[in-house]
């Protein structure tokens, strides 16, 4: 330990060494390969917003301004956040087809007992976020307990909870929310200061987590990113932060709705990536009979993860109701249901599971949004917007199975 | 012979076991030494996979001892054979293809490093990728990076990666089975080599094979089943090829000496 920790400079991993060249040394894939293969699958959506960006500012001056990527921002909020919980329950290589209904269902819970029985904020949304709770673990139990396919069990829900939301809004079908910190969700925005002080403190903070599993690394006699490596990466991050406060500091300034969704999304990015229940849902996807064999209690992880996709599903409907102002009978109805799920498809989490970032939920819902955001720019009709819409969807989800038939092909002799 | 006097690190004593009117083992012994390999062969429905699932917890023999490093115990699940430190690594190898080498190995067994606390608490993943780069590197398992996603691997490597993966638990006796069936020459090499390693680690290792020619190259004894009961147990340097395989099909392959399969069976009795 105390040798390896004296010579941190030295960059060979003893597994990499075991010096005699086999027959199978230095097979690794190429970049290409590995681009083609979706693990780069963040560099690769990246450059597909660059292109949508390109083209819908070419087609329309007003599309980068910082008014319209405020209303972008707000637009993708909730969308994203009920996204993170469709990424958990992918990556488990289940589907759950009745997050949309149920984002609308929550919030109709919260805002009738906050607009019509006189609840306060706090624990109206905590009412809402627990019935999302309660029907995920309903859901999970069942598709665990008798065995039955995810899309199935989700199909019922999303026909039974959409009767669910009728009878709680009543006779009337709508609600309109007064309730100011509700409205706020969505209402609010960080100017000057204030919001380039939560920049820093992005930036700092990964900073901090970034230098941590560098030292820890070294301290273990691995090989770790240079310093050089860890300034570039939280440059980047500072710039990113910083350009998209100062963009939309241009106008009403960085939504409360943008900080609260980035923020689910590095808490959950760290619970899939860094935790033991985070790898114990990356196992049960990757293969189920393996994690039984290694101990982990499948059933246990099935049900948590169906419970925080309906959670998180409700936090989404939350906020959509927050900037709506409103809940009525089509809260979670339209293409909500389509938007949240193709998201994280187009930004590469794969719908057979075991591989995908919580990243790709706001990346996905960044890239979803834009085409939408831009069509609407663009007076485009409905008609359009629905066939661009799909045909990005089925894009994405054929590069996803042409890239698990290439690994199928080439993964095993 | 070394092996004859060191004590038995796994022994079965008249092992049965019965699925409804089909008698599967009916008083089989078996025994592994530490730093032995020996095969396990037989023709199907000799009872190769019952045996190994009598020893990996899986079955309950309805008759029979079960002794680990002298002491009968009680195994009744494989979670108390794991806990003994036997390991089995099944021919699926039940690997996550998603995930890397390291996440593979530690896969059920993660450790934890400080952090935020309770559930939040994050991997060490320093700590287990450099445990695991010392376990291959002992093992002399090569691999392009341990943080190569297990998918992507060759299957000899993926073989190499279920083996070493079972001895993060601290095991003693390794059953592998069918480690080579879907190997190719120069992987079953690797395979075969890893084997070899094992048993100078000192572990006690159980081969279940088809392949004669395989387990001729690696084990020390070859024990044969058929029909549910032991044909016999035959040094490998004091055997042929042709002799096992009349041992697992019945037939008399004397070669005009037809006392060779009843006499290496008395010499196996004799070494109890």
């Amino acid at each position: 330990m105390s040798t390896a920790a004296a010579t941190p400079s030295e960059p060979t991993p003893p597994a990499a060494t075991a010096a005699a060249p086999g027959p199978e040394q230095g097979r690794g894939p190429s970049l290409f390969n590995r681009v083609a293969q979706g693990e780069l699958g963040s560099m690769r959506v990246l450059l597909g917003l660059v292109v949508i960006w390109t083209i819908f500012t070419v087609a329309n001056d007003r599309f980068l301004t910082s008014t319209n990527l405020v209303n972008l921002s707000l637009q993708i909020a909730a969308t994203g956040m009920i996204s993170i919980g469709v990424v958990l329950v992918l990556l488990l290589g289940e589907i759950d087809l009745s997050v949309a209904i149920v984002s609308g269902l929550c919030a109709s819970v919260m805002a009738v007992l906050c607009e019509q029985h006189g609840w306060p904020a706090i624990p109206g949304i905590l009412a809402g976020i627990g019935t999302g709770a309660a029907i995920g673990l309903f859901q999970g139990s069942i598709v665990t307990r008798f065995g039955i396919p995810s899309f199935v069990v989700t199909l019922a829900g999303l026909i039974g909870w959409q009767g669910a939301l009728l009878w709680v809004l009543g006779s009337t079908g709508t609600v309109n929310i007064t309730t100011p910190a509700i409205v706020d969700l969505a209402g609010t925005f960080f100017t000057g200061a204030t919001a380039y002080i939560i920049a820093a403190v992005v930036v700092a903070l990964f900073a901090v987590a970034s230098l941590d599993a560098r030292r820890r690394r070294v301290a273990a006699g691995l090989v770790a990113a240079t310093p050089l490596v860890v300034a570039i990466r939280v440059a980047a991050v500072a710039i990113v932060s910083f350009g998209v406060v100062a963009v939309l500091d241009q106008d009403r300034g960085l939504p409360l709705a943008l900080v609260i969704l980035i923020g689910f999304v590095v808490i959950f990015d760290y619970i899939v990536r860094r935790t033991r229940f985070g790898r114990h849902i990356l196992a049960v996807g990757g293969n189920e009979e393996a994690a039984r064999r290694a101990g982990i209690h499948v059933m246990r992880v099935r049900i948590m993860v169906f419970v925080l996709g309906s959670s998180l599903a409700a936090c989404g409907g939350i906020l959509f109701a927050s900037r709506l102002l409103a809940v009525n009978q089509s809260s979670g109805g339209s293409d909500l249901l389509l938007l949240a799920i193709a998201g994280p498809v187009i930004a590469g989490t794969s719908l057979f599971g075991g591989r995908g970032t919580v990243w790709s939920a706001l990346l996905g819902g960044l890239v979803i949004g834009s085409i939408s955001n831009g069509m609407d720019l663009l007076a485009l009709p409905s008609s359009t917007k629905y066939m661009v819409t799909g045909g990005v969807l089925l894009a994405a989800v054929v590069v996803d199975a042409a890239a698990r038939q290439r690994r199928m092909r080439s993964g095993r002799v | 012979m070394t092996a004859t006097t060191s004590e038995p690190l796994l022994a079965l004593h008249g092992v049965t076991k019965r699925f409804g009117a089909v008698q599967a083992l009916a008083g089989v012994d078996f025994d592994v030494r530490a730093g032995e390999v020996v095969g396990l062969v037989g023709d199907n429905g000799a009872g190769k996979s019952t045996l190994v699932k009598v020893m990996s917890g899986i079955y309950r023999a309805d008759e029979g001892e079960y002794r680990f490093e002298g002491e009968v115990r009680h195994v009744t699940a494989p979670s108390d054979a794991t806990a003994l430190g036997v390991a089995t690594v099944y021919q699926d190898l039940a690997l996550c293809d998603n995930l890397d080498v390291v996440a593979n190995l530690f896969v059920g067994r993660e450790e934890i490093s400080g952090g935020v606390g309770g559930a939040l608490r994050s991997l060490d993943e320093a700590s287990m990728e450099k445990q695991a780069a010392e376990l291959l590197q002992t093992l002399t398992v090569r691999l392009p990076s341990v943080r190569q996603e297990v998918g992507t691997l060759s299957g000899g490597q993926r073989q190499s990666v279920a083996i070493a993966r079972s001895l993060i638990g601290e095991a003693k006796v390794v059953l592998l089975d069918e480690p080579t069936a879907a190997l190719g020459v120069a992987q079953t090499e690797q395979v075969l080599a890893l084997i070899r390693r094992l048993r100078e680690q000192g572990l006690g290792v159980v081969v279940i094979s088809h392949n004669l020619a395989n387990v001729f190259d690696v084990v020390d004894r070859i024990f044969v089943l058929r029909l549910g009961r032991k044909a016999g147990v035959y040094e490998v340097a004091e055997t042929s090829q042709e002799e096992i395989v009349g041992a697992i099909t019945g037939a008399e392959f004397g070669r005009g000496n037809g006392s060779g399969g009843g006499g290496e069976q008395a010499t196996g009795e004799a070494t109890r």
